[in-house]
This record gives C-alpha cells, sequence and structure tokens, in this order.
C-alpha cells in the first residue's frame, strides 16, 4: 500500500511524463470542465454565461444519465480518478471545478 | 371500427441513395449500392461486399447535436434520418425539444433484425471482458436494446401513441408496415412512423457468412454481386439502411389536406410453424402462399388487379420456389404473371430494414408509375425461365400502373405481404 501522497506524486510524474501541463490553475480547469460538459449541455446558450454556480442539470440541460459520461471525460482529461460519492456530489460547475482540483492538487 | 389507411410521407437511407429523390433517381437507373469493404477481406469474410448508405455521418452530424450523435450507432443514424425525413415528407415540422407538445394521435413500429450489433461488437463485449465495465458509459443500452431507434424517434419527434420495435428477422421492415396498419384500423392510433433499420456490421453478417448462405463469387465485381432470379445467384449481399412509412388513417389525411402518395390496401402476416419444408431458414411454401392470399383477401382485391409483384427474392436458392409460390397463390400462369422483380438486386439485403426499404421502392414505382429493373438476372434461373417475361431488365414505364402486392420472409419461417394502391392524383 502506497501512502496518497505518494499516489499522488507518482500520479503527477505520470502526467509530467505524458507532457500535460499538471499544474492548471482554476480558470483553465473550469474552461475544460465547460467544454466537456457542452458536448452533453441540451442549452448550449447558458454555456456562454457559466458561473460556479451554474447547475450542470438544471440550467445546461444535462439529461441526468449522461453525468455518468461527464465523469468518465473529467477521468480521461485530468487523469484522475472519481470515486461513485464525489461524483453523485457535483452538481454546479463550481462543484467539478472543485473536485478536479482537489485530485489533480 | 376499420378505417382505410394511406401513406403520407416516407424517408429513406439506402445503399444506393439517400433521400426520396436520389432513391428514385438510382431505382431509376438500375444503379447498384454494393461496394467492396476493404474489412471484410481483413477478416476473411467468404462474401467481401455489402450496401452501406453513403455520407450518412456526415447528413447525421447536421441533423443530431453531440449529445444525440454519441448515443447512436450505424443503425440508429439509419432509422433516426429515415423517420425525420418521413415525418417532414408527410408535412410535419421537426418538434422543438422545449416544446412540450405530445404528439398522443402518432406513434412508431421501427423494427431490426439484430439490432446495435456494431456497438456491442466494438465497445460492450471487448470493455466488459477487460473488466472495464465502469468505462462503459450511459449509452451502451440504449445502442443495444431492441427498440433503441424507435425511443430515440419517439423522443426527436415527441410521438405519444404506442412506441415499439417490432423483429422478425428478414421480414421485420414490412411486417411494421402491416402492424401500423392494423393499429389505425382499429382507431388506436391516427399515425404511425412504419418499416425498419438495419445497422452495417460485421458482426452482423458474419453469422450468414459461415452459414455460406453470402455470395462469395462476385467480390471483385460488387455491383454483380446481388443476383435475384438468375441462374448464377449464389448467396445474398448483406445490406443495410432504414426505410420508414409515414402511415396515416384516410380521415386524417383528408382532413389537414395531406398529400397522399398511396394507401396500404391490406396486408397479412403468418409463420410457417417449420413444417412441410419450412425450418428455422426455410419457408413452408404452404405459409408463403397462406400469406399471399391473406392479404389479397384482405385487401380486397382479384389477382388480375396487381400489376407488379415485389419479392422477398433474396438470391438464395430460395427464388424458385417463391416465383412459384406466387403463381400459385394468385393463380396466375405465366402468361398472366404480373412483372416481378427485386430491390435487393441493387441494395442487397438490408435483413430486418429490406422490406421497408423495399415497401419505399414500392410507393416511389407507383407515384412514378415505373417497375425498376431486376438487374443481375440475364441468365433467368432454369426453374424461373417460364416467368421470364415477366422480369424487367431495363425499368418499364408503366402507364396503368395502380396496385403493387410485396412480401417479405424470415428466419423462424414466418411471413408477410402487403398490397398498396396508387392514390388518384
Amino acid at each position: 500500500m502506497c501512502h496518497l501522497s505518494e499516489v499522488a506524486r507518482l500520479r503527477g510524474l505520470r502526467n509530467t511524463i505524458k507532457g500535460r501541463d499538471f499544474r492548471m490553475d482554476t480558470s483553465e480547469i473550469q474552461s475544460k470542465v465547460v467544454e466537456i460538459i457542452g458536448r452533453y449541455a441540451k442549452n448550449k446558450d447558458a454555456l456562454g454565461s457559466v458561473t460556479d454556480e451554474t447547475n450542470i442539470l438544471e440550467d445546461l440541460k444535462v439529461n441526468s444519465a449522461r453525468l455518468v459520461d461527464v465523469i468518465l471525460d473529467f477521468e480521461d482529461e485530468f487523469d484522475i480518478e472519481v470515486e461513485d460519492e464525489d461524483a453523485d456530489a457535483v452538481n454546479t460547475i463550481g462543484d467539478a471545478v472543485r473536485l478536479i482540483q482537489s485530485k489533480v492538487a | 371500427m376499420s378505417r382505410r389507411v394511406v401513406i403520407t410521407g416516407m424517408g429513406v437511407v439506402a445503399p444506393n441513395g439517400v433521400g426520396l429523390k436520389e432513391y428514385e433517381a438510382a431505382l431509376r437507373g438500375g444503379v447498384s449500392g454494393i461496394r467492396h469493404i476493404p474489412l471484410l477481406d481483413e477478416l476473411k469474410f467468404g462474401c467481401r461486399v455489402a450496401g452501406v448508405p453513403q455520407g450518412v455521418d456526415e447528413l447525421a452530424e447536421s441533423l443530431f447535436d453531440e449529445d444525440e450523435l454519441m448515443a447512436m450507432n450505424s443503425s440508429h443514424r439509419y432509422g433516426s434520418i429515415a423517420a425525420i425525413d418521413a415525418w417532414a415528407d408527410a408535412g410535419f415540422e421537426r418538434p422543438d425539444p422545449e416544446d412540450d407538445t405530445v404528439h398522443w394521435e402518432a406513434g412508431a413500429v421501427i423494427g431490426t433484425g439484430v439490432g446495435g450489433l456494431d456497438t456491442a461488437g466494438d465497445k460492450l463485449v471487448p470493455m466488459i471482458d477487460a473488466g472495464r465495465v465502469r468505462r462503459l458509459g450511459s449509452t451502451m443500452v440504449e445502442q443495444v436494446m431492441g427498440s433503441g431507434v424507435s425511443a430515440r424517434v419517439s423522443g426527436l419527434l415527441a410521438l405519444g401513441n404506442q412506441v415499439t420495435a417490432n423483429s422478425s428477422a428478414c421480414s421485420t421492415g414490412a411486417e411494421a408496415v402491416v402492424e401500423g396498419l392494423q393499429r389505425i384500423r382499429a382507431g388506436l392510433a391516427d399515425r404511425m412512423l412504419c418499416g425498419g433499420t438495419e445497422g452495417a456490421s460485421q458482426y452482423a453478417w458474419g453469422g450468414f457468412d459461415s452459414m455460406r448462405v453470402l455470395c462469395r463469387k462476385f467480390n471483385d465485381e460488387p455491383e454483380k454481386a446481388s443476383r435475384p432470379l438468375s441462374a448464377s445467384a449464389g448467396g445474398f449481399v448483406p445490406g443495410s439502411g432504414a426505410g420508414i412509412l409515414h402511415l396515416e388513417s384516410l380521415e386524417s389525411a383528408e382532413a389537414r389536406g395531406a398529400r397522399i402518395y398511396a394507401e396500404v390496401l391490406g396486408g397479412a402476416l403468418n409463420c410457417g410453424g417449420h413444417r412441410s419444408g419450412g425450418s428455422m431458414t426455410a419457408p413452408n411454401p404452404t405459409g408463403v402462399q397462406r400469406c399471399i392470399r391473406q392479404a389479397v383477401r384482405d385487401a380486397g382485391v382479384e389477382p388480375g388487379e396487381i400489376d407488379a409483384i415485389n419479392g422477398h427474392l433474396t438470391a438464395t436458392g430460395a427464388d424458385p420456389s417463391e416465383v412459384a409460390s406466387w403463381s400459385k397463390a394468385l393463380e396466375l400462369g405465366p402468361e398472366a404473371f404480373p412483372l416481378i422483380n427485386s430491390t435487393k438486386s441493387m441494395i442487397g439485403h438490408g435483413l430486418g430494414a429490406a422490406g421497408a426499404l423495399e415497401s419505399v421502392a414500392c410507393i416511389l414505382m407507383l407515384r412514378g408509375r415505373f417497375v425498376h429493373a431486376s438487374i443481375n438476372c440475364e441468365d433467368v434461373h432454369p426453374d424461373i425461365e417460364p416467368f421470364a417475361a415477366s422480369i424487367p431488365h431495363e425499368t418499364r414505364e408503366v402507364a396503368g400502373l395502380e396496385t403493387i402486392i410485396k412480401a417479405g420472409f424470415g428466419f423462424g419461417d414466418v411471413n408477410v405481404c402487403v398490397i398498396f394502391r396508387r392514390w388518384p392524383d
């Protein structure tokens, strides 16, 4: 068993090896989050004025079944793993950004 | 309550033409949609040609959003394009997703023979076997469930009546038309989108290839590979695509002043019970003949009124016995036999979509008063030779063309027969 900080270090190393910029700032994460969710959003107009409080299901009109795919895309994009409980707690864009930040930090 | 049922719209995604105009032009021109499929070389198929509609992905991208597209395999794309085209062709606007109006009087029977086997083969099975079930995402179920396409279409068009998918192998597409006819006749719906869709997938075709029922002798000449009615027929060519017909009660069509293509005069469905030569893979001739006779009775026509037969005619050894069954059931010998053709000669065998693609061809022929060529049968099969004069090798203009009878026969010894009559101008 590795210590969690060791896992994070190794993950960081892996990302460095992949040539990714591991230290993304909040706005960068947010724009990627919006890009990903945008694929599923039925309300494309609302994508232009997204804030932390924008609700993914209600404001962007994402079909709730597609949240599974959104989380899988987050995992691929940021090279993270999201537990089911963490995924269930994502309601807004801000929730998603904070979750990703906590995983990539 | 029994109401008259008419066809007021159609949509088609065929290997030799996408959209009614292109499809009619291809049928009139005797244009084959059969092409060489390089993947089938790689996979060492015996048959390396197939009918696959062209340009569909680009068209789908212009019609559906990203969220919809990610859940639409080939069968979904073909079926959905054909359905929204049929809807528009019938004079209806594609509803705004934000508009909560539901068309309670309109439903769909959109069948498939094998369903989303491409999704199963490309994603579902490999990912599950690799222990990656968590990574499947949310779109697997809707792409592999039998009713996936009718479900998708009901959302695109806000349908509120019965929405279902029938499945009866190669008779599926025409069976859907008869199902719709019966539902509207019974007063349970005013409008039904009916037809079939079949994806293009090596996983759908492989089983047939192994059974040695696919054509293997014309891999170098794809356009000549589908040879119904010929002595050189050596099996069918797999096809794909979708055909959807917008069936409507005559009263509904007249009330809204709709353009009417044709009337569905009658139809019949049965099974030969795998007896008297019938089996999982072969039809009981008695069942076939009963089905044809029932359809004729249901339509209230005399066999002599039938101007053309659009057969099932796949280019297997069953073609001669099919022609014999038509002759026997209609009690029309070679001298009185109507024109007979096989749309499969140009598009291959669209399996669950076949009967629908071919029903659309029937309506186009009725409207345009022509009977398209049955290509690749210059060498008519010896057992069919007495009927050779009834087989058009070139498109035949038929000024008095009023009535076409169409049949389909499927694995499981199931049969369908439907009769269409041109609506007066």
